[in-house]
């Protein structure tokens, strides 16, 4: 079973629905048990760093993710929340990966765009999470601000500088990318997921 | 890299596709969702859907289609057609669609983008922007055109970018179609301009015009209807041109 962290920050349909086509069990919820006793754990997010963090605090589940045994996913501002800190908002965030998010540079120039949205080559592979996919694969990416390469990069990708397309760090994972609105490779990057 | 986009645009009256309905191999040739799927397998990077009905029942058809899309189509798509308010948009929002694009609402009620982007972040909201060259200046219409608004192109796509837009779809309607190309010194300027993406839409009649506008128009994505709907080329045999052109562009990989 698949737990889907609902901290309110909006929708989480995309989620949901990719884990049916995959055939997956899943429950949305908020409930500490739930998260504790689940297979997996996987914490999506959309919008503004500042209130995801501070919706995420008042569910009081912060510290029950932070000593999670089981392979916990997050997705976007799920990912970036693992982070040390975002500049989106001047926010602390929960430091599990050792890297500071910060706000991408649009260059129009260059044809450098913010938000960086589009698919775009993910490289330097090196996380379960990529097994069976080829270096230099597409993924969908939509986000204005980006978490900097560091020790737990484990896919990076460039956008104006690179910057980290996916995180791990032990069994927590986190990619900046959305699997699940990424066809056929973001469906087999979210089973790598499952399977682990 | 961040590659080109290729972005078929359906419409949908009462819930079903009304260009394209010749296509074989579908079992059911209208249906939006088949269609969508179709051109997700052949490598379309996103989808965009557009409600033309201009009933209440057609709008309420299309919310149910929308969560329809949203559980079986797994790369990302726009809805638009229709917006007028914050609510037409969170219903379709709240029903699966990753960005509505809004248009002739925005020209009315330009505080309707801010409270958009506030509410769902800017990669919700697409503005998108109807021009034809007016004298020596590009005017904003609205209604597919017919009316001519006193906002200039480029003032308001900017001013549409401050308020929050994530991109900006901009068709002229002196080339929409036409099948004669887009006007690339006028996407060039825009997309130069603005720090957010640009996608082009309306006058594609080849390959090579799609190539211009991406290249000597540095748009950041293209959007057509019936160079794929009449199957003359399909996204596949597009994109693989474009790239053997030098575009980067995603090919689809099935082999995963």
């Amino acid at each position: 079973m698949v737990a889907i962290i609902d901290y309110k920050t909006g929708n989480l349909d995309s989620v949901c629905n990719a884990l049916k086509r995959l055939g997956a069990e899943f429950v949305l919820t908020s409930d500490r048990t739930v998260i504790e006793r689940s297979d997996k754990v996987l914490m999506p997010g959309v919008g503004e760093a500042s209130s995801a963090m501070k919706a995420l605090e008042e569910t009081g589940l912060v510290p029950c993710i932070m000593n999670l045994k089981q392979p916990v996913l997050g997705i976007c501002i799920g990912m970036q929340l693992m982070c040390l800190s975002s500049e989106e908002g001047n926010t602390e965030c929960l430091g599990i990966f050792r890297s500071r998010v910060r706000r991408l540079q649009s260059s129009p120039g260059e044809g450098i765009k913010v938000p960086h949205v589009g698919w775009n080559r993910v490289t330097s592979l090196k996380s379960p999470l990529f097994k069976g996919i080829p270096e230099g694969t597409y993924f969908y990416f939509v986000h204005s601000y980006a978490a900097g390469i560091c020790d737990d990069t484990a896919a990076a990708t460039c956008h104006g500088g690179d910057f980290s397309a996916a995180l791990q760090s032990g069994r927590r994972f986190g990619v900046q990318f959305h699997p699940e609105k990424s066809g056929a490779a973001g469906a087999k990057l979210l089973k790598n997921y499952l399977e682990l | 890299m961040i590659a080109k986009r290729i972005i078929p645009c359906l419409d949908v009256l009462d819930g079903r596709t009304v260009k394209g309905v010749h296509f074989v191999g579908l079992s059911d040739v209208g249906d939006p969702v088949e269609l969508g799927l179709k051109y997700a397998r052949e490598g379309a990077d996103e989808l965009v859907y557009l409600d033309i009905s201009a009933t209440v029942e057609g709008r309420s058809t299309f919310t149910g289609l929308v969560s329809r899309i949203a559980e079986s189509i797994d790369i990302p798509f726009t809805v638009g057609g229709g917006i007028r308010s914050m609510d037409d948009a969170a219903r379709l929002l709240d029903s699966g669609a990753d960005k509505v694009t809004v248009n002739s609402a925005a020209i009315a009620d330009p505080g309707l983008i801010d409270r958009l982007a506030a509410k769902y972040g800017s990669q919700f909201v697409t503005v998108a922007v109807d021009a034809k060259r007016c004298g020596g200046e590009w005017m904003c219409t609205v209604k597919g055109g017919r009316d001519l608004t006193d906002r200039e192109l480029f003032a308001w796509a900017r001013e549409a970018g401050e308020r929050g837009a994530g991109e900006i779809l901009f068709t002229s309607m002196d080339n929409d179609g036409t099948r004669k190309g887009y006007p690339c010194d006028v996407y060039a300027r825009l997309s130069g301009m603005l720090s957010i993406p640009v996608i082009a839409s309306g006058g594609a009649g080849s390959v090579r015009d799609i190539a211009d506008v991406l290249t000597a128009g540095r748009a950041d994505a293209a959007l057509a209807a019936s160079i794929f709907h009449y199957g003359e080329i399909t996204i596949g045999e597009l994109k693989r041109e474009l790239k053997g052109m030098g575009i980067e562009v995603r090919i689809q990989d099935d082999k995963f």
